[in-house]
């Protein structure tokens, strides 16, 4: 069938610069460029474009531009060319639209709309770089209150202190499995937590056995769905093991590795036969109640001998704060709550934007319920789905998560360019592949250097935020809304979100 | 003016932030001593008060009625009306010993003084209140007044203690209240004030109390939002928006409701940096990286110095990185806790001691003991 979409991107190329030195076609995964060995030119396919600006980056002449295509249908503020080139899509395969990363819709964007205060006069703003600034974060259930046995000047605990996980920053990598990603990717991502003291999450493809004793106390081992890779050795080697019952891209629908990425090694960590399709169911099939979630709860606590805090996942719905405090009462440690705008590898593209809501609200109501109901320290709050700098993090805070998880932030500290390509396999930037072609782009050594940078520069950026808020550890600005004002948002926007209007 | 809880986070009032003056005085036998020291050494801070706030806490103030609760009752507007529905209220749920107007030098020009009265009480428990303790329910019926009835406040609710304070710098409220004539005790906190709003209201001043439990306090605690929503998950309700009562909740909930000592709750209130924490041994470590962990949402964070004193115990600290200061000092059984040292030496020229404490060291002060030189070692 003859295709009647519109290219998506344009690729000029400027004959006056280019030298045919065929870089771009040996970086394109999508075969865009070729080389004509008659006429020694180079010519584009630019309807195969997804515009992932890898032949611009690495072009030595700089003699590329890829832009948004200029041709473009008859303006209509109803049909517009998205629907448009998803109508013509559907229409010559009959498929559901697939897609990956996270939202792009203009839904409100809270933390773009949040201020955050600073000291003047009635107390000193503090210096990060000549006074100590902490960020240290404990993961994990809190007890009421400590019992202590004073004898003297000795004071030693009695009570017994639940499992809690320590992070030298609020920031963690959110779920990101082997199988969606290149080995590389994933393995870059374990190895800047590792030396950076926070954690990443291996998602629902299970951790390599040859990564558990080094990686394993700076990871969250998910158990999903599809039981993946979990093995008692998985559960016990992690810091942490995570139950996730929803993704904010995609919340009520599981997931599907398609058998062509299930290499030798992803069939071993996953343990299903070499080849065979990943299906993730959409629920997990033990867990149809809040009690079932409960009895899987402490069946991982009993198998990992109530020594890991135990997360649980969910995607920021509707009913979320009620549900947050059901998960807490249920046994879980850490309660994680994923957003509209979170990433995914392949979700179809309706779900993705259109289920689901902002993490600001999200978060601003889970944290207010478990406050009202007493139980805000039973558990930590660790929330995800499109945090982009620093500031959204210290904002998230604020509004009293206990630490974020980034996961789009840290792909595109890897070279990511969120071309939302990530279904097809053929991530030219070696991340979500499983091409051994491509996926060798990511050298792991310089990719987590990358990563670790990237978490120095937003906690530096932290920091600093919090000296001149007059605070020295993270945990006076947990919670404490009184450090945000809204700009620009209705009443009922600042009051879920318990924030004062500026200048209020 | 009344209080409440206020449901919507986004309409709760601002807080005020107020710098302030602090002293305290404590004989450590026990013996008791009339209010000069305290007045001349706070009148030695003038600087550090604007007029708009002054009290004092005093201990061992009613040795004649020392087993029962002595409530202090201050009515806005002298408003005789809420006078009868408070005494309804008090003799509804207490047995009234006695009662009386405090007695005050009206000469002494102050801007509008309510009227204060004091009433010795003992709980009168209805059957089904037999198992509640009576603080828990001295505590429920002062909150009762000060949240439901209007123009009714207490503050001050101990026993053989007693709080007076109002709009003023403190030597005034001392002249007014006549405590250089009257009283005589063996603890003296005093606080000067100097908020940065005017809300000249007589309750708003300081020490804040509740049982004998007081509070002064100088600094802008950054932490407000954090500290105040934890402790609103255990009942405690900040309605007066003021760093101080957040510090007060936090010393009732750690020290009366949790049996904590104050050594433990000073580093809960201003622990040691990690990097301090990681030199310890391993069983002090331990202790205070569980204290950071589970205690993290009641870290003071910014400037502050406090002055607590309950029954047989004073002591002073400040803030982790000592952004506001304190000084102590001891002269034979008195030991002086008081922002600047100066006022020390204003009331006593010879001490035998006078030391700064660091930050995150309290300085304790108990009675029939020398506690408070072990902050000695570690001090600047």
């Amino acid at each position: 069938m003859y295709s009647y979409l519109l290219p998506e991107f344009t690729v000029v190329r400027r004959e006056d610069r280019c030298i045919r030195c065929r870089v771009c076609e040996r970086q394109c995964a999508e075969g865009v460029h070729h080389w004509d060995k008659g006429l020694d030119r180079m010519f584009s396919a630019e309807e195969k474009c997804v515009g992932c600006q890898r032949c611009v980056v690495f072009c030595p002449t700089g003699a590329l531009y890829v832009r948004p295509h200029p041709s473009e249908y008859r303006p209509n503020y109803n049909w517009t060319r998205e629907r448009f080139q998803d109508l013509k899509r559907q229409a010559e395969t009959g498929g559901v639209i697939l897609t990956g990363s996270g939202n792009d819709k203009p839904f409100r964007v809270y933390w773009d709309h949040l201020v955050l205060n600073a000291s003047q006069v009635t107390n000193p703003s503090i210096d990060p770089l000549r006074e100590p600034m902490e960020l240290r974060t404990f993961l994990g259930r809190k007890p009421d209150t400590l019992e202590l046995e004073v004898e003297d000047d000795r004071v030693s605990i009695k009570s017994e202190v639940h499992p809690n996980v320590v992070i030298e920053t609020p920031i963690a990598f959110s779920a990101m499995s082997y199988g969606a990603i290149s080995y590389q990717a994933f393995k870059s991502l374990a190895m800047a937590a590792k030396e950076f003291g926070t954690l990443f999450n291996t998602g629902e493809g299970g951790l390599p056995r040859d990564m558990r004793a080094e990686y394993g106390p700076h990871a969250i081992v998910q158990c999903a769905s599809g039981r993946f890779g979990v093995d008692p050795e998985y559960l016990n080697c992690a810091a942490a093991v995570e139950i996730k019952i929803g993704q904010g891209a995609k919340p009520g629908i599981g997931g599907h590795l398609p058998g062509e990425k299930v290499s030798n090694s992803i069939a071993r960590t996953r343990m299903i036969p070499e080849g065979t399709d990943a299906l993730s169911p959409a629920p997990q099939h033990d867990i149809y109640s809040i009690e079932d979630l409960s009895m899987l709860i402490y069946a991982l606590k009993e198998a990992t001998n109530y020594e890991k805090p135990v997360s649980v996942k969910i995607a920021a719905v509707h009913n979320v704060a009620a549900i947050a405090s059901g998960i807490v009462r249920a046994g879980a440690d850490i309660v994680a709550i994923d957003g509209l705008r979170g990433g995914t590898g392949a979700a179809p593209k309706i779900i993705r934007d259109n289920v689901g809501i902002p993490i600001e609200l999200a978060l601003a109501a889970v944290d207010r319920r478990l406050r009202e109901e007493g139980i805000r320290h039973k558990c930590s709050i660790l929330v995800a789905g499109g945090f982009r700098c620093s500031a959204d993090v210290l904002k998230a805070i604020a509004l009293g998560a206990d630490a974020v998880y980034i996961g789009s932030a840290a792909l595109v500290a890897m070279g990511c360019t969120l071309c939302q390509k990530c279904y097809t396999g053929r991530c030219a930037w070696g991340i979500c592949t499983q091409d051994p072609y491509l996926s060798k782009r990511i050298n792991p050594e310089i990719a987590s250097q990358r990563l670790v940078n990237l978490l120095r520069g937003w906690s530096h950026e932290i920091k600093e935020m919090l000296g001149g808020m007059g605070i020295n550890a993270i945990e006076s600005v947990r919670g404490n809304r009184d450090h945000l004002r809204g700009v620009g948002l209705e009443d009922w926007e600042l009051e879920v979100l318990g924030v004062k209007g500026a200048g209020e | 003016m009344i209080f409440q809880k206020i449901d919507s986070e986004r309409r709760q009032p601002n807080k005020e932030s107020q710098a302030c003056g602090l002293f305290g005085v404590m004989n450590t036998s026990g013996e008791r001593f009339g209010g000069e020291m305290a007045i001349t050494a706070i009148k030695n801070m003038k600087v550090r008060g604007n007029g708009l706030g002054g009290g004092f806490a005093v201990y061992g103030l009613y040795p004649e009625y020392r087993d029962y609760y002595a409530l202090h009752v201050m009515f806005q507007n002298r408003n005789r009306e809420t006078k009868h529905k408070v005494d309804e209220f008090l003799n509804e749920h207490f047995r009234v010993i006695h009662d009386e107007e405090i007695p005050t030098d009206e000469r002494v020009p102050l801007f509008s003084p309510p009227l204060c009265w004091r009433y010795f009480v003992a709980p009168r428990k209805r059957p089904e209140e037999e198992g509640v303790p009576d603080d828990e329910f001295v505590v429920a019926r002062v909150m009762h007044i000060n949240c439901h009835i209007e123009d009714a406040y207490v503050f001050s609710s101990g026993k053989d203690m007693g709080v007076f304070k109002g709009v003023g710098f403190p030597e005034e409220i001392a002249e007014y209240f006549m405590l250089d004539k009257l009283y005589r005790g063996y603890i003296w906190t005093v606080h000067s004030r100097f908020p940065t709003n005017t809300p000249g209201w007589w309750g708003g001043a300081h020490p804040f109390n509740i049982l004998d439990w007081t509070v002064v306090h100088n600094g802008e605690i950054s932490s407000y939002g954090t500290n105040k929503r934890f402790l609103e998950m255990f009942g405690y309700y900040c309605t007066l928006y003021t760093d101080t009562e957040v510090m007060a909740y936090a010393v009732d909930l750690l020290m009366r409701r949790q049996g904590l000592p104050i050594e433990v709750v000073a580093k809960i209130f201003a622990p040691p940096m990690w990097d301090l924490i990681a030199h310890m041994d391993g069983e002090e470590r331990r202790l205070y990286t569980v204290l950071r962990m589970v205690y993290a949402p009641l870290l003071i964070n910014g400037p502050f110095t406090v002055i607590v004193a309950h029954h047989n115990e004073m002591f002073g600290l400040t803030d982790r990185i000592r952004l506001r200061p304190i000084t102590a000092a001891a002269r034979g059984d008195f030991v002086f806790l008081s922002s600047e040292e100066a006022a020390i030496r204003a009331v006593s020229p010879k001490v035998d001691l006078a030391w700064t404490p660091s930050g995150g060291e309290p300085v304790v002060v108990r009675l029939h003991t020398r506690d408070h030189l072990k902050s000695l070692a570690r001090s600047i």
